[in-house]
């Protein structure tokens, strides 16, 4: 069975005070997530990724179509004691301390009273904050609140998780540590869908992507099988201003920097280019991926109806 | 279960309440009764029980009223404002229990708020007549009867910002509340009045909320008594009016897209 089944999902705004326009927010949307996978939900700003997760959790309502989650209907109270919710830029009630506003999230839960306050303390270490718990909230950074925001999503053990840009207000280690709490949801054997704006922080993590664009989806599937079809590029930087003659070949860029000289390659070419250098004995400086396969596949993917966008507006 | 969840929600609300320092209001009142205490007990002329009894209470009454309102209208726009629903929804929290939550949670405070004002009263009430009476027993009425319009006014403003804007709530709700003050005038202005006026005047006098019967407190001040009669009622209808407007905000709200 499929953990999160979206049945036709849509969602139409109406905007404007007087004569009220209606704005698509998203076309209807087909997506089935399994059980135990890791599923990103990737697309730029105003995708429209927000607004799957608030039709998911039944925030806002759908224009059409439906979604089950769990086997269960979306306003299902039982399937709610079974999912948790990080929302965007997540924002809690600041008279509370850490430790109050989890113990509270719990009861609504429905954990058991015995159970409670060991959760909470587990679940605040979990998330790197063993030491605040008794700290208001109103004094929280912004990096403290996305965490407490991950610690309410897991704190009732649930079963399928849903985060709203996860990594975003966190610092570079902040990341890395969302990152394996979702591959160590994902060992527990939960379902963990998440969306971003980020790719790379989809690229290594994902069992599958869905990528969607101005409401509608573009493609769904493994990252390398989306990406099976583009090729990342990488840029090379060496000492000197000599470029190996073989190299020009490959080099969709070329330029000398001073006493270094910067090109940027396609991934597939980056063994032999590296050859050529080290045949002429040429010091590397540095080897970086500057655009990934996957950024590349977005580019390509999103170019068509940005283009059509331009015209219409 | 369902119980427990509504129970935790007002909990919370009384705790945000507290936190927020809305009982230092109590403050403010216990400078007003001692002052008017002091005052009184130096004219002594035979109606110091008067004047603090009606001094008392329609302070009780408007201190509760300007919290009633300017709590109840924020009770859930501001959550969603803030968008600190969004984690309460995502749990096994139905719409309707929030809602019914946060109306608890508010009546509850101001419970509290007016079980700390009657001792103050009551206090007053011993220093400018050094003993208690039997009539002092209506007090306590008068006092009951002044809950059950907060429960009413709390309902309203929670209605009212289910669909409008904070302000136009506290406008509604605070008019509602002066002309519900009146409620028993427009009614006999109503049975007097003609054709269109008449049907309006009628119209409005049931169903704004009636504050004039569930004011007793002049006739306690003046030491009389309320039919037991009249206790029944005033329950019953606070009961009815409350309910019915906040069912009106949980029919609204259940079927709002959040921001
Ligand atoms: N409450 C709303 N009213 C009107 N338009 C909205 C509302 N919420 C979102 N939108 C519009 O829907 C589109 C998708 O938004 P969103 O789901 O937040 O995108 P994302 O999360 O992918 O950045 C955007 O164009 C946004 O302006
Ligand atoms: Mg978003």
């Amino acid at each position: 069975m499929a953990a999160i089944d979206i049945l036709g999902l849509a969602k139409t705004y109406s905007v404007g005070f007087w004569r009220k326009k209606p704005k698509c927010a998203l076309q209807p949307l087909h997506l089935s997530v399994e059980a135990g996978e890791i599923f990103g939900f990737l697309g730029p700003n105003g995708a429209g990724k927000t607004t799957t997760l608030k039709l998911l959790m039944g925030l806002v309502f759908p224009s059409a179509g439906s979604a089950r989650i769990l086997g269960m209907e979306i306003n299902d109270p039982q399937m709610k004691a079974r999912i948790g919710f990080l929302p965007e830029q997540p924002y809690f009630y600041d008279y509370l301390t850490a430790t109050e506003l989890l113990e509270y999230y719990a009861q609504l839960s429905g954990v058991a009273a015995k159970e409670r306050s060991r959760k909470v303390s587990e679940v605040l270490a979990r998330v790197g904050l063993p030491d605040v718990g008794g700290m208001q909230l109103r004094k929280f950074s912004k990096g403290m609140l996305q965490r407490v925001g991950i610690a309410q999503a897991i704190l009732h053990d649930p079963q399928v998780l849903f985060f709203d840009e996860p990594m975003s207000g966190l610092d570079p280690i902040g990341r890395r540590e969302v990152r394996d709490l979702m591959e160590q949801l994902k060992q527990q054997g939960k379902t963990v869908f998440f969306s971003t704006h980020i790719l790379s922080d989809a690229e290594s993590l994902c069992d599958r992507v869905a990528i969607i664009h101005l409401g509608e989806l573009r493609g769904v599937g493994a990252v390398a099988d989306l990406t099976s079809s583009v090729q990342g590029q990488v840029e090379v930087v060496w000492q000197g201003n000599l470029v190996p003659a073989s190299l020009k070949a490959f080099a969709t860029e070329c330029h000398g920097t001073g006493d270094t000289t910067r090109a940027v390659v396609p991934e597939a070419n980056q063994d032999a280019v590296i050859d050529a250098l080290r045949r002429e004995r040429l010091r590397i400086v540095s080897v970086i991926p500057v655009r990934t396969s996957l950024e590349e596949y977005f580019v390509l993917k999103l170019k068509p109806s940005e283009a059509a966008a331009g015209v219409r507006s | 279960m369902r119980s427990v969840r509504i129970a935790h929600i007002a909990s919370n609300t009384f705790r945000e309440a507290v936190r927020d320092r809305v009982l230092y209001n109590l403050i403010a009142f216990a400078v007003l009764m001692s002052g008017a205490a002091i005052l009184v007990g130096q004219i002594s002329i035979g109606i110091e029980r008067l004047v603090v009894i009606n001094l008392g209470l329609t302070a009780v009454s408007l201190f509760g009223m300007v919290i009633a309102i300017f709590i109840g209208i924020g009770l859930v726009s501001k959550e969603i404002e803030k968008r600190t629903l969004y984690t309460v929804l995502s749990r096994p929290v139905q719409r309707w229990e929030f809602i019914v939550g946060k109306f608890f949670g508010l009546v509850g405070t101001l419970v509290v708020n007016t079980f700390f004002m009657a001792i103050g009263v009551f206090v007053a009430l011993l220093w400018v007549s050094r003993r208690f009476q039997m009539a002092d027993g209506w007090v306590l009425v008068a006092l009951y009867f002044i809950v059950l319009q907060f429960l009413i006014i709390t309902a309203l403003a929670l209605l009212f910002s289910s669909f409008s804007s904070p302000l136009l709530s506290a406008v509604f709700a605070f008019s509602l509340f002066v002309i519900g003050s009146f409620a028993e005038d427009l009614r006999g202005f109503a049975a007097m009045a003609q054709g269109a006026a008449r049907w309006l005047a009628t119209g409005t006098a049931y169903l704004v909320p009636n504050f004039s019967t569930l004011n007793v407190v002049s006739s306690v001040a003046h030491g009389q008594p309320v039919a037991a009669q009249l206790v029944f009622s005033n329950t019953l209808y606070a009961l009815v009016y409350a309910g019915m407007a906040v069912s009106g905000a949980v029919l609204i709200f259940e079927h709002r897209n959040l921001k």
